[in-house]
Order: structure tokens, then sequence, then C-alpha cells
């Protein structure tokens, strides 16, 4: 079972580089929502001795929250904002990748630090989720789309989640659902939030909101 | 209790989606607020039995939040009665850049109201930290569509900071979360639930590594949503531009619950040993804060922005308090209470100078107690009391928490705080006494006195007397409950 953990996040990883590496912003929604469904999956892989109806409800719940309800919420935003590509990131698309490569070192460094009570189910999974929290942070802060950065955060999300999963075998099923309630509910707000912006601005470049601060320059 | 506290603001919040009548939505509001608060004073009385396996309970901080959530609600409703029945539903221009706009649906606005309130019960009686988590970014999602109730761009670029900035912040907690059961689970695999009480209990077996670590992801996490420098940065904004009674739950009841949040990760730290860690952290962070609130406020010129600013300072105080151990953390509870009554008042009344003189520009308002004379003395008086003069509240706790300082040594620490309040107190005197004083004078036309609505001065009048209140005398009930509520952290 062990080989299919690990082929489930080295393909995170290799989906967190294309992310990293894109300008398509309906290409970066694809990544994301393969993300989602392969989450779903490790949860249940992650529970090899039993599956009970607790998993199965949580890993079908987080599928289809993930894989199907996200990216067709964005989907429709990036319709409607009538937008295809993130232009001029604030860092450039290789720059990107060369600090995404530097943050999976970082991640296979620290984790290789960090002591584990229990053997994990593999030894990637504290690297590959720390790598992802690191590169959706990265996104957030250095893209301008509404979008993208609601991606950065999802990808944020996913690798807390899977880190979730991957070490903690027994969170309660019921704070697990509320978790995935609370994303469900940040992204619907969020994706209304980009369709007002769309509908004030006709755009939703972020950068150019950037009416309040303190001293007027 | 716990039961109907939760669900009474949660299905009247349901219900006020549905509602089409406006003066039925509006009863609700009230209604649900008395009896919020009623619920309230009554676990005062008889502590309420925990429930699911003591996941929900109402311990000492958690009444306290839950306390001046509910008083601060009951004060917003009433404001929100009048308010409502001023802004009218159709398009109209914006007074600072004459674009035009309309408000968000009555409706869903009430509706976000009272989920925020359960969102923030919740908080108060989360005992386990996933079922806390949960809550708290529960309080984020309900508050958004407030804050964007103006519909123009400035409120809508305020919302986006705020739902990106504190979720992306919350999700550090939720690592922190993670973190914490990974510290809890020994060898053999066997973990402590992340049930408070339990973990209290067990704190000797977890991993000290881990817990560290944890506390760290709390600390940046709900201290982002706490609004302590250098993460407050979606704090100004968002109290800017969301109406004035929205800032005033934000500031007074919404802060103090991120601020439980650290509280019960504190806990946990202390149980375990490893006080000192997180007590660090927090004094650092609390003069941070209080440093970034100082600067901001010299030379603010939006008098709502300067509140927010000042919200950022007292959070700062709360987390100095709770950093420098003995008498701080009673300190840090109480400063909690009379901060969250003072600024509340204080927005309220800054949104009545607002309906009137049309201007967040502190340059532009003058003469406020001419036009407004008692909405004028409450912000006088507020003014007084937030800066922490005598006879009110904050000053007693803002000199116990002086006192905790001297007493640990940390002279330091002691001069650092003096010096910093002393700052604000300028900046604050400057903004705030220009506009109450002066000729009355707006855009060239002198402006004669004003009638002040009931709605809008009677919720602003209760909060400062109580602040004035509890500045004379602290009621043995609450001295009782903020020790006990202090003592958790010893």
């Amino acid at each position: 079972m062990n080989v299919w953990i690990d082929t489930i996040l080295i393909v995170l990883v290799l989906g967190n580089f294309l992310l990293l590496g894109s300008s398509r912003l309906a290409a970066c929604i694809r990544v994301v929502a393969v993300q989602g469904v392969l989450l779903g999956v490790l949860t249940l892989l992650t529970h090899e001795e039993g599956v009970t109806v607790r998993i199965l409800l949580l890993a079908l719940v987080s599928t289809g929250v993930k894989g199907v309800v996200f990216p067709w919420l964005l989907t429709r935003a990036l319709r409607e904002a009538n937008v295809r590509h993130e232009i001029e990131p604030y860092v450039g698309y290789n720059l990107s990748i060369l600090v995404g490569t530097v943050a999976l070192g970082v991640s296979l460094g620290l984790s290789a630090r960090l002591p584990l009570p229990t053997q994990p189910l593999s030894s990637l999974i504290v690297p590959v989720a720390l790598f992802s929290i690191l590169v959706g942070l990265l996104v957030i802060v250095s893209r301008k789309k509404a979008l993208t950065q609601v991606l950065g955060y999802l990808v944020l999300e996913n690798g807390i989640y899977a880190f979730g999963v991957g070490l903690v075998q027994r969170a309660p099923v019921v704070v697990e659902l509320g978790v995935l309630l609370d994303v469900f509910v940040a992204v619907f707000v969020m994706g209304i939030a980009i369709f007002h912006i769309n509908r004030e601005f006709d755009h939703i470049d972020t950068d150019r909101l950037a009416t309040l601060r303190d001293w007027v320059s | 209790m716990i039961g109907p506290l939760l669900l009474v603001p949660t299905l009247a919040g349901i219900a006020a989606f549905a509602i089409q009548a406006d003066w039925l939505r509006r009863t609700l509001l009230l209604m649900t607020a008395i009896v919020h608060t009623g619920m309230t004073a009554a676990t005062w009385g008889v502590a309420p039995a925990p429930m699911f396996g003591g996941w929900l309970l109402l311990d000492a901080p958690g009444r306290l939040v839950l306390s001046i959530t509910s008083v601060l609600f009951l004060a917003a409703a009433l404001y929100t009665l009048g308010y409502l029945r001023h802004e009218s539903q159709a398009a109209r221009t914006d007074f600072e850049e004459g674009l035009l706009f309309a408000n968000a649906p009555e409706a869903s606005f009430t509706a976000s109201l009272l989920l925020f309130l359960a969102a923030m019960t919740l908080v108060s009686c989360s005992y386990h930290f996933g079922l806390l988590w949960v809550a708290i970014e529960a309080t984020t999602l309900a508050s958004a569509p407030l804050i964007y109730f103006h519909r123009h761009h400035r409120s809508l670029e305020a919302t986006w900071k705020y739902l990106l900035i504190c979720s992306v912040g919350i999700a550090l907690a939720l690592l922190g979360n993670f973190f914490l059961a990974v510290a809890a689970t020994n060898s053999e695999g066997s973990a402590v639930p992340l049930v408070l009480s339990e973990l209290v209990q067990h704190a000797a077996q977890l991993h000290e590594a881990w817990l560290k670590a944890a506390f760290l992801l709390f600390l940046v996490g709900y201290g982002t949503k706490m609004g302590l420098a250098p993460l407050h940065t979606w704090l100004p904004d968002a109290h800017s531009e969301a109406p004035s009674v929205v800032s005033a739950l934000l500031s007074g009841a919404l802060l103090n619950c991120a601020f439980l949040g650290i509280i019960r990760a504190q806990q946990v730290s202390a149980a375990a040993g490893q006080a000192a860690f997180g007590q660090d952290l927090l004094t650092g962070f609390g003069l941070l804060s209080m440093a970034f609130a100082a600067v901001f406020i010299l030379g603010q010129t939006d008098y709502k922005r300067l509140l927010a600013y000042s919200s950022v300072e007292h959070m700062g105080i709360l987390a100095l308090g709770v950093g420098l151990g003995g008498s701080g953390p009673f300190g840090a509870m109480l400063h909690a209470v009379n901060h969250s009554l003072t600024k509340a008042m204080l927005f309220l009344v800054a949104g009545n100078i607002l309906t009137v003189y049309q201007s967040k520009s502190t340059t532009e308002v003058q003469g406020v107690l001419h036009v407004l004379p008692l909405s004028g003395l409450l912000w006088v008086a507020g003014f007084l009391a937030i800066t922490g003069s005598p006879p009110f509240g904050p000053f007693l706790s803002e000199f116990t928490i002086l006192k905790a300082a001297l007493d640990q040594g940390r002279n330091g620490v002691a001069v650092a705080y003096l010096v910093l309040l002393a700052v604000v107190f300028v900046g604050m005197a400057t903004a705030m006494l220009r506009m109450a004083q002066g000729a009355p004078v707006h855009g060239g036309q002198r402006m004669t006195v004003r009638k002040e609505p009931v709605l809008s001065v009677i919720p602003a009048v209760a909060l400062g007397l109580l602040v004035l209140i509890l500045g004379l005398y602290l009621p043995p009930a609450l001295r009782q409950t903020i020790h006990e509520a202090a003592q958790v952290l010893k």
C-alpha cells in the first residue's frame, strides 16, 4: 500500500510545481482539483486497517468538495471574470519554480529534524505536507489575481489536510467535517467576493485593491 | 444551557434569511439579543452542564468572553434598529468619492449578525481544540458579509483582505491543531484527545518540541485574527469600512474570541511546564503591537482607523498582561472587559458623528460637543477611558498590568509600556479632542445642534456607564470570575 501512498504524494509535489510554473488559470484549477481527489484517496489508503463508514464519508465529502465543487465554482468565477491568464505576477514563473525547489529542500530538511512519536505510513508525508503549505503561501503572496490567491489558499489547506490524514490517525470525523465545511464556506464566500470585485472593477487584480492605507503618498 | 445558547442565535439567523417583513426581522434580532443576554446572565448563577463528553464546556475565561459578547451584542442590536431605520435601500452617493452605491439586503445583514453571534458563542464554550478552530473560522465567515454591507469598492477591498489574511492565518492555527495532536501521541501510538481538560490533565506526557511548535502556530494563527502586530494589517481596513455597529462588534467581541484561542494554547503550555516559552513570546508580541499602534495613531487622520489602531494597541496590552505572569493575567482579563465596553461605545459614537458630518477625517470634523452634545460628551469620556485615565475601568486594568511588570522586576518592560501608553495618549488626544472642540463648522457652513435619535445614544450611554462603574467598583462576582480565569494560566 505504501507504494500507492508514495505515488500520490509525488504527484502532489509535481502538481505544486505545475501550479508554480503555469500562467493558465484553467490549468491551475485542474491541478488543484486533481490534488483534491488524490487527497480523498489518500484518506482511504492511510486507514488501511479498516475503512469504517465514517472514514468513507470523510473521504467522499472531501473528494466531492475539493475535486468537484471547488473546481466548478472557480471555473464559473473564471468565466464570469473573463480572464485566462495570470499576467505579470509579482514573482515570475521561472523564479517561482526556483523558490519552489528551495522550499522543497527546506521541507525535506525540516522534516528530517522533526522527531515523530510514531513511524508514519510514509516518510514522504511530512515533507510533502510542509512543501504544499509553503507553495500555498508563495502563491498567495506572489500572484495578483484574486482567483489565483484562492488557489493558493486551497493548496495551503491541502498541505495541512495531508499532514492531518497522514499523521493524526484518530482525529474525530466530526471535527474533520467541520473543517471541511468551513473551508467550503470560505471558498464560497471568496468566490462571491471575486464576482463582486470583477463587477466593481472590471478585473480581478488585487494589486489595484490599494485604496485603503494610512498615509496617502 | 449551552444548547439553547447556541441554538437560539443559529435558528434566528437562519430564520432571518427567510423573513420578508423588516419589522419582524428587526424584532427577531432584538428578541434574540435579549434572550441571549438573559441566558448568559443565568450561567453566572448556575454553571451549565458540559455537553458532548466535555467538548462544550463553559469555564471562567469562556464565561467572561461570552458575557462581553452578549452584552455588546445587545447594545449593538439596539443600535442596529435605529441604524437600519435610517439606512435606505436605494442607491446613494458615497461621501468620500462621490460614487453611487447601495447596501446589501437587510435580511442577509441581520442574518449574518445573528450567525456571527452564534459563532462567537461557540468559540466561548468550545473545549475541544478542533471545534475551537472551526468556531473561530466560522466567525470570520459570518462577519465578512457584515463588512461588505455598503457595497462599494473600498469595503470590498477591506472584505477581501479580511477574508484572505484571516483565513490564511487561521489555516496555520489548524496546522497548530495537528502539531498538538502529534505532541499528544506517545510512542505506542495512543493519543490524548484534544479536549482541553484532558490535555491539561495529561500535560506531562506531551512532546515538548511539537508542543512548542504548536503554540507558535496558534499564536501566529489566532494572533492574526486578534490583530497582534505585524499580522494586524486587515484590522484598520475592516474596521474603517464596516458600518460602525459592526466595527464595535469586531473590536469589542471578535478580538476577544481570538484572544481566547491563544489563552487555551497557553493553558496547555503552562500545564506542560512551558509557561515561560509562551510568556516571552506574548510579551514580545504585546510590546510590538503597542509600538506599531503608537506609530500609526500619531498623525492618523481617519478617526475610525484611529480607533482600529487603538484596538491593536489594546490587544497588545492583553498579550503583554498574559505574558508577564503574576497578577498580569488578572489585569489582562479585566482589561479585556474594560476595553471591549469602551471601544464598542466609541465606535457607536463614531457612527453617530459619521452620520451627521458625513466625513471620517479628524480634521474636517469639528465641534462635536456643540452639534451632538451627548455624543460629544461620550466621545470625550471615551477618549479619557480608552487612554487609561481615572476614574474609568481601563485605568485600573492597565495599572494592574504595570504593577505586574514591576512586581516581576521587568523594569525595562514597564518603562516601554508607560512610554508607549503616553505616546498613544498624545496621539489620540490630538485627534479626538480637536474633533470634540472647536467651532461647529463643516464644509464652510455653521452647524446647528442636531437632535440625537434615542436608539443611537442609549446603547452608547449604557456602555459608557458600565465602563465608569467598573472603574469605581468591581462587583465581587466579576472579580471572582476574572480571578478564576487568570488562575487557569497558572
